[in-house]
């Protein structure tokens, strides 16, 4: 019955709709503004041009407002070295783009209101002048080549190798969830393979591999304050992407080609509550490449830690393995032609690394 | 300046443009299988109309559900049926609707539905030729094209649904059926759909370039080509050299999908089983796709410069200024959008370095859009204009192509790209410089060369109340989507409810969604205007809108052929507005110096 009453008075309402557009046009017809050519009669033109600067005033007025009523929502806090960098140039840009933005707007939408059709008036014959051209190509080529200046620096350094002595995290991306992995105490990652995948060792790891011994597979990213956090990143079966918002960060995770990030964090989640009012603050990982059904939910921890809470938290993680002892069962045949090979010379534990 | 280059040869031949064998046509041949390019624009048109239409209906689907995360829409069962799961949207559904509501609107609205339109409509009529190069190879380019729609259209009602893994369709994603439900047959459909589309593009391409170089008028030297037509010339020479590496992508990847390849594939562990793939790079399906998929933004916006550049001239009564800066910089942007793809792929796991010189090609193509803007600007300083629907849209292109291209200037540095890719600011960013300012342009050229299409008018009133409306709706989905973006909310999420850093925004989000809603509204007011106008609109006069170029010169209704009788012979550029000393405020293309003695400059004396 409602469904009949909603269809019957969106008909009333169209019908109305379309009495009133005929008697709009027989009106116009009435008046002669027909005879006229399109677009000279006076009040469309008076209405549609006043329209125009009522948009340019009242948009403009109704975008600042919104832009600064939404200011503290739309900056997520900072918690990143590289992060002060890029919000910093991102601002910096804005501005610049934003005296364009109202230069070109207010120019557009009010020549359009002044140079509105007038009967006894004749336009101006000016088909090209070479050195405004000139000009206007000059001036946005050296604003872009100082964007691109500023933006390169920041990019190589962003981009550079990282320290030798930086924290080394490894993220894999899966459907439809992260998984860490910490090279443990040697600080080196065993290596994985997908062939090795099962529902224990989800990373594939070759216990075989002596560097794999210490890893550990913690449920949530932690990393110390102040210093370098070198992120290995690599998914195992499509395409997802890192992205640590208050880090400023973001990295596919690529099947098949390990990727990298590194970055320093620069509050810890304590401080970050306290900064943010929000005792419930976490630090957040999405993923933003799309993945699949759970792209929406494929969400992470990371706790950044003081350097001595850090240290603490390393020490009461157990390797995969002393959690997961049924899991040498799968290597054991491998592991005694191990043992030959590092009796004869450590060094040569790599290359065994390389042949796995 | 535009007359230099005047060669006329005053014994006129025609032997071989005389087109006095008419016979009869039947309907098939008429309106069907029609070889007439006019007729052809059109079917691209009502074709383009009705995938916007569609493709703008699954854009509010999916606005719903961003706008009301916690509502049931148990009201869509009797559309979308087992999609609506519980009242909920299906999540890989979402993903499917975003895909195709991409897929729809960059290729086959604002590719096929702008440049096929606008191409075939106006190349022959503005550059004085009788038809296209090849009227069947035109014909053809139309029904594959409509076979294509036909394969996409199918896809949405697979069990399985269409496409889901966006409209980029990045493998693995896309290659592993297991991996997502709309990667099976509706993947593969839209493969199928995307290699007939490459067809038919190249087709049309080809036929667009032979056309322009080879047909052109007595007279109608490459300088006095309208904007419209470079416009035109140059997005077929980017679409035959970008579609075919599109297409080697979609062959490459139907391999890696039917027949065991791996070409992108390496690594990979799903659905509980290692694959054997190996060796393959996801990174190089990226860098084919954008090889293709960046020339395409600009294949879908140069349409737009032109016919907008057209509009702006003649209700702006003024020479578009620059008219040789204009040329320049539409050449400037053709050569550029070829060496910039991989800004899409800053972090994509490329080589840094790759990034640095990237970003640096990208941010120099902001120099000669910055060029085009200024130069609209200056065609209306001074002018006497007329507000006629097609003019606000033009206006209305502009403002909206300046305020989503400057943000490009954003996210074309990589430093900057880190934190906002894959966000809502890539979304507004896109959706305002070549979503709504391709429509924009799209909107203009209906408007104005619907009385040449149809011999009628569109009503104006109706025309103003809808650009109005669409105006203010793409302003109002747009801008608020930029602070969506700043704070890190990324694309392709079905719902942000599950992170704390990105729950906020959501009275945001609902605002956002009516106002799309809205948008979307008002195009049914222009449906209508279309519709009603093609019967009942007010008749038209061969010249309504006081224009230079040539289409202007036919009958209200131009037949098979274009011109009854000659060919006219084009004596000047297609700017001449207002020109002083002359009677009327414009001088057509095809009026001979010598019958405008009084307003001739000093170099034109010459051709008196």
């Amino acid at each position: 019955m409602i469904a009949i009453a909603i269809g019957l008075s969106i008909v009333l309402l169209l019908v109305i709709l379309f009495l009133l557009f005929r008697i709009g046009t027989l009106a116009s017809i009435f008046r002669g503004s027909t005879e006229r050519a399109p677009g000279t009669t006076k009040t469309s033109n008076r209405v549609n041009s006043a329209l125009l600067l009522i948009f340019l005033i009242g948009g403009g007025a109704a975008f600042a407002w919104s832009f600064a009523s939404s200011w503290d929502e739309m900056n997520q806090p900072l918690a990143s070295v590289h992060g002060r960098w890029t919000d910093s140039l991102f601002w910096t840009t804005m501005i610049v783009i934003g005296i364009v933005f109202a230069i070109t707007q207010i120019l557009l939408f009010y020549y359009s209101y002044k140079y509105q059709h007038k009967d006894d008036k004749r336009a101006y014959y000016y088909p090209h002048n070479n050195k405004l051209e000139i000009v206007w190509t000059m001036i946005p080529a050296i604003v872009m080549a100082l964007l691109v200046f500023a933006g390169w620096k920041t990019w190589t350094k962003i981009t550079s190798a990282a320290p030798q002595e930086a924290v080394v995290v490894e993220i894999m991306g899966k459907q439809f969830n992260w998984m860490v992995r910490y090279p443990g105490a040697d600080g080196k990652l065993g290596v994985a393979k997908t062939t090795l995948i099962d529902a224990t060792n989800e990373f594939g790891v070759d216990f075989s591999d002596r560097n794999a011994m210490d890893d550990f597979m913690p449920r949530e990213i932690h990393v110390p304050k102040g210093k370098p956090v070198l992120l290995h990143i690599r998914s195992r079966d499509v395409i997802h992407s890192v992205f640590l918002p208050h880090f400023r960060l973001k990295m596919d995770a690529v099947p098949g080609m390990p990727t990298k990030f590194w970055f320093v964090p620069t509050k810890t989640t304590y401080e970050m509550q306290n900064e943010t009012g929000n005792p419930d603050f976490t630090y957040e990982l999405a993923c933003t490449e799309v993945c699949g059904r759970g792209h929406f939910a494929m969400r992470f921890l990371l706790v950044v830690d003081e350097p001595e809470d850090y240290e603490a938290w390393l020490a009461e993680q157990k390797p995969f393995i002393e959690l997961n002892p049924d899991i040498m069962a799968k290597f054991s045949d491998k592991a005694p032609q191990h043992l030959v090979l590092d009796a004869n010379a450590g060094e040569k534990a790599e290359e065994v690394k390389t042949e796995l | 300046m535009s007359s230099i280059d005047i060669n006329i040869d005053h014994d006129v031949h025609h032997a071989h443009e005389e087109h006095d064998h008419h016979h009869d046509q039947n309907f098939f041949e008429k309106y069907i299988f029609s070889q007439d390019h006019k007729v052809i624009a059109k079917q691209f048109l009502f074709t383009g109309i009705a995938w916007a239409f569609i493709g703008g209906f699954l854009s509010i689907l999916f606005r719903l559900q961003l706008g009301w995360p916690e509502a049931t829409f148990t009201f869509l069962e009797p559309i979308l049926g087992g999609w609506i799961e519980n009242g909920k949207l299906n999540p890989e559904f979402y993903l499917a609707l975003v895909t195709m509501h991409g897929t729809i609107m960059v290729f086959f609205v604002l590719t096929a539905g702008l440049s096929g339109t606008f191409s075939n409509f106006l190349i022959p009529l503005q550059i004085g030729a009788r038809d296209m190069a090849s009227g069947f190879m035109n014909m053809l380019s139309y029904w594959i094209f409509f076979l294509s729609s036909i394969v996409l259209f199918t896809s949405l009602f697979l069990e399985t649904g269409p496409a889901a893994g966006g409209w980029t369709v990045y493998p693995p994603l896309s290659a592993l059926p297991q991996a997502i439900e709309g990667s099976k047959g509706g993947m593969t459909m839209w493969l199928i759909a995307m290699a007939l589309f490459i067809v038919s593009q190249l087709l049309g391409g080809v036929n667009y370039i032979t056309t322009v170089i080879n047909l052109r008028a007595r007279g109608m030297s490459m300088t006095k080509l309208p904007l419209t037509i470079w416009a035109f010339f140059l997005t077929a020479i980017l679409g035959l050299l970008a579609f075919p590496v599109l297409f080697s992508a979609a062959l490459l990847l139907i391999f890696d999908r039917s027949f065991g390849t791996s070409f992108f594939l390496s690594d990979i562990f799903i659905a509980g089983q290692a694959l054997s793939n190996t060796g393959g790079s996801p990174i190089l399906f990226q860098h084919l796709f954008w090889f293709l998929g960046h020339p395409e933004v600009y294949i879908v916006i140069m349409p737009s410069f032109g016919i907008v550049s057209e509009v702006i001239a003649t209700n702006s009564r003024k020479p578009i200024f620059g008219y040789r800066a204009m040329i320049g910089s539409l050449m400037g942007i053709a050569v550029l959008s070829f060496v910039v793809w991989a800004h899409h792929m800053f972090v994509s796991g490329m080589n840094p370095f790759l990034g640095s010189v990237f970003m640096f090609l990208t941010l120099i193509i902001a120099v000669p859009s910055a060029v085009k803007v200024f130069n609209w600007i200056a065609t209306l300083w001074r002018g006497n204009i007329r507000f006629t629907s097609a003019m606000m849209f033009a206006v209305g292109f502009v403002s909206l192509f300046i305020s989503g291209g400057l943000t490009g200037i954003i996210l074309g540095n990589s430093a900057l790209d880190i934190q906002l890719h894959d966000t809502y600011f890539v979304v507004a960013h896109f959706h305002l410089v070549m979503g709504a300012a391709a429509f924009f342009g799209m909107f203009a050229g209906v408007y104005h060369w619907f009385p040449k299409m149809f011999g009628r008018l569109m009503d104006d009133k109706l025309g103003f109340v809808h650009f109005w409306l669409t105006f203010v709706s793409v302003y109002l989905v747009f801008m608020p989507m930029h602070y969506i973006g700043i704070a890190g909310f990324p694309r392709r999420y079905y719902a942000w409810t599950g992170f704390e850093a990105f729950n906020g925004f959501a009275d945001m989000n609902t605002f956002i969604s009516i106002s799309a809603i809205l948008g979307f509204t008002a195009q049914f007011i222009f449906l209508f205007n279309f519709v009603y106008s093609i019967f009942r609109g007010r008749k038209s006069t061969e010249n309504p809108w006081h224009s230079n170029t040539l289409e202007w010169t036919t009958p209200v209704l131009p037949g098979h052929g274009n011109w009854p009788g000659e060919i006219p012979i084009v004596y000047r550029w297609p700017y001449d507005y207002s020109k002083p000393g002359s009677v009327e405020d414009y001088i057509p293309q095809n009026i001979p110096f010598s019958q405008t003695q009084s307003s001739n400059l000093p170099q034109e004396r010459d051709f008196e």
